[in-house]
């Protein structure tokens, strides 16, 4: 095997400057399949990260005004969403796992901690809503049943609106005052999708009763027990024929209600993302063809200019097959070795641009929404690795057959 | 005969070259025993170094038969020939056919890496062999390093590293000066003493006439097959090669 190797590499020295020359388009090949691949990854990560926050077979459902007259109702009416709404669909609809409705006190609440005071969204919410909307929570707890049982006035508060009311001072268990009225601090977090956030959460009972917002709501959110998007077009259209009825408005009305199915978008950001991925593995399949085609090409050279050692070998018994076998290693050997590096090299960049990135994410969220932990894992690595002994092999079979026809009286023929 | 080496009977041999066909041997007959050393001349496009690659099985024929140790020499698969080549066969050129980029030792290893002799193994032997030929020193020089007579001496030894049956030598002293000449076929008569059969074609008389047997070719016709009288078999000077 040594001996094979040695065999192989003393005639690969012989050509250094081409060898490296070939193996160099081939490493380019395997680099740029690389960036590409782990681009596509970071843009999809990206995604992904900007779904974070919400659960991703979330439903949200918005009230507007009717689009069609119905019923002897004119168009133009407003769909007011009401508590009822919500006990009528937690009733009657099959596979949902959390229901919320939403109501907000907005700039008629301004929150004030001693001294300090702001203006932020107040948001009522069922004890549910935590497992639609995705909160990082940081000290604490969320709104839970029994606050929503007996009109507690609790609040949760995003940690830049503590930051700004509270400085450095621990939030918990103090109480702030909302429109006047005073609420208990019991939890902070994060927005996952807006690290600076400033919105609060309070029991949706609570903030009807105090606020007079009576039995109002101003949406509705759901979330579904299904990963599946047929079923959750089910579920919407379910959820659109029950509120139909309920509120009078044509089923074919698509201005009275607006559904905004996440799992629907999200899988279709998926699918825009796996398009990527195969354009990505096609451009670096054809880059990699390229590179191929260029091994090919010299090694034919290399064969045409070998003619005569060739010649000698067989005439000194080297068979077909030996002298196959010879240049098909070194075409495998050129490719190998050089995609080896393109992939270290390609590995490396990722990797450089990952630590940038994230340096630079430390003060601006944005960027890893867009683009996120570009990188490429083991299973591409082993792939790039067949790859590139299947594009040594390919590329070294027709010089390999040239050689191998090679005719000695021919090629030792006396110019 | 039964210790003929190689036996040819009416062999024919053309060339074709799209539609014309140049018909180069013409039924030549030979018989060359075991440990002969034999020359064939003829002027140039005789036909010499057609037969030669018969007989070396680097080329077929179209009629006739061939024999090599017996055995009936016919189309066969180059892996065949190959192993035949590797078998019985030694070539020595005129213009040497060394690797450039292998030494000294290397070129005269090949052979047996395709008996696949272990590297170790084969380079000591390589090395005993330039030896026996005077060139231990210039084991490791590259073939660009050597003198004319020096690179024929180095394709000698990788001739004989596999104990071939014969030595095809094709004008091996072609290329050569006269004293250099002198030496190689001093060499070659050494081997030739050990039991190995030896085929030299060649143009120049001194050389034929250091041989046994002087075989004429003429438009691919054999004009004159006689034994040489004043051929000896003494051995001027320098090492006598093993007994095999
Ligand atoms: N491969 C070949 N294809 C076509 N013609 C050839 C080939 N080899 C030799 N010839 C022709 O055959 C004739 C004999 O050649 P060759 O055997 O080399 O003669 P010699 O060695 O006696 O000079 C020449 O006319 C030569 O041109
Ligand atoms: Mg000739």
């Amino acid at each position: 095997m040594i001996d094979y190797l040695e065999e192989i590499f003393s005639t690969l020295k012989q050509n250094k400057l081409r060898a490296i020359m070939t193996g160099f388009s081939v490493a380019w090949g395997i680099f740029m399949l690389l960036l590409l691949l782990g681009s596509g990854k970071g843009l999809q990560n990206g995604m992904e990260y900007n779904f974070r926050g919400s659960s991703t077979n979330a439903i949200w459902i918005h009230s507007g005004e009717t689009g069609e007259s119905y019923e002897g109702l004119g168009k133009g009416r407003r769909i007011q969403f009401t508590n009822e709404d919500y006990d009528m669909l937690k009733r009657e609809l099959a596979g949902i796992k959390n229901i919320s409705g939403r109501m907000y006190l907005r700039s008629s609440a301004p929150l004030t901690y001693k001294n300090e005071f702001g203006i932020y969204t107040i948001t009522g919410v069922m004890p549910e809503y935590n497992g639609i909307e995705i909160l990082d929570m940081q000290q604490g707890r969320f709104v839970n049943r029994l606050d929503i049982d007996n009109y507690r006035k609790v609040i949760v508060l995003s940690q830049p609106i503590v930051d700004v009311l509270f400085k450095d001072e621990d939030p918990m268990g103090k109480y702030i005052k909302a429109g006047g009225v005073p609420f208990q601090v019991v939890g902070t977090f994060y927005d996952y999708q807006n690290q600076d956030a400033r919105k609060a959460f309070i029991p949706i009972s609570t903030g009807q009763r105090v606020f007079g917002g009576a039995n109002r709501l101003a949406n509705l959110a759901i979330t579904t027990a299904s990963t599946s998007v047929e079923e959750n077009k089910q579920i919407e259209s379910e959820i659109k024929s029950l509120l139909a009825r309920r509120h009078r408005f044509s089923e074919t009305d698509d201005r009275a209600i607006f559904i905004w199915n996440t799992l629907e978008h999200f899988r279709q950001a998926q699918g825009v993302f796996a398009g990527i991925r195969m354009f990505v593995w096609v451009i670096g399949i054809m880059t990699i063809i390229a590179g191929i085609v260029g091994v090919s090409n010299i090694m034919i050279i290399l064969v045409k200019e070998r003619t005569r050692e060739i010649g000698i070998r067989k005439s000194i018994g080297a068979t077909p097959w030996s002298v196959i076998r010879l240049v098909l290693s070194e075409s495998v050997f050129i490719t190998a070795v050089a995609g080896f590096f393109g992939l270290l090299f390609g590995m490396g960049v990722l990797h450089l641009a990952n630590m940038v990135l994230m340096g630079i994410a430390e003060g601006n969220d944005m960027v890893n929404r867009m683009f996120y932990n570009p990188s490429a894992d083991f299973g591409v690595a082993v792939s790039a690795t067949l790859i590139l002994i299947a594009a040594g092999l390919i590329a070294g079979f027709i010089p390999a057959r040239k050689a191998a026809a090679i005719k000695p009286i021919e090629a030792l023929h006396d110019e | 005969m039964d210790n003929s080496i190689i036996r040819v009977e009416t062999l024919h041999k053309s060339y074709v070259n799209g539609s014309n066909a140049l018909h180069v041997l013409k039924g030549v007959d030979l018989d060359i025993r075991q440990g002969e050393m034999v020359s064939i001349m003829g002027s140039s496009g005789s036909g010499k170094s057609t037969l030669l690659n018969i007989i070396g099985i680097l080329d077929n024929y179209d009629a006739g038969a061939y024999y090599l140790d017996g055995i009936k020499i016919e189309k066969m698969s180059e892996t065949r020939a190959a192993r035949f080549r590797n078998k019985y066969i030694g070539f020595v050129f005129q213009s040497f056919n060394l690797i450039s980029f292998k030494n000294a030792m290397e070129n005269v290893a090949l052979p047996l890496y395709y008996q696949k002799v272990s590297r170790k193994k084969r380079n000591m032997i390589a090395l005993e062999y330039l030896e026996k030929l005077g060139l231990r020193e210039w084991a490791h020089h590259l073939p660009s390093e050597l003198s004319g007579g020096q690179k024929q001496r180095v394709a000698i030894a990788r001739s004989l590293i596999s104990k071939p049956k014969v030595i095809l030598a094709d004008e091996p002293t072609g290329a050569l000066d006269s004293v250099t000449s002198e030496e190689v076929m001093e060499i070659l008569k050494e081997v030739n003493a050990t039991g190995i059969s030896i085929i030299i074609v060649t143009h120049e008389n001194e050389i034929a006439a250091q041989t046994q047997r002087i075989i004429r070719l003429r438009d691919g016709i054999i004009e004159s097959n006689e034994v040489n009288h004043n051929f000896s078999n003494e051995v001027s000077a320098g090492v006598l090669l093993e007994q095999r």
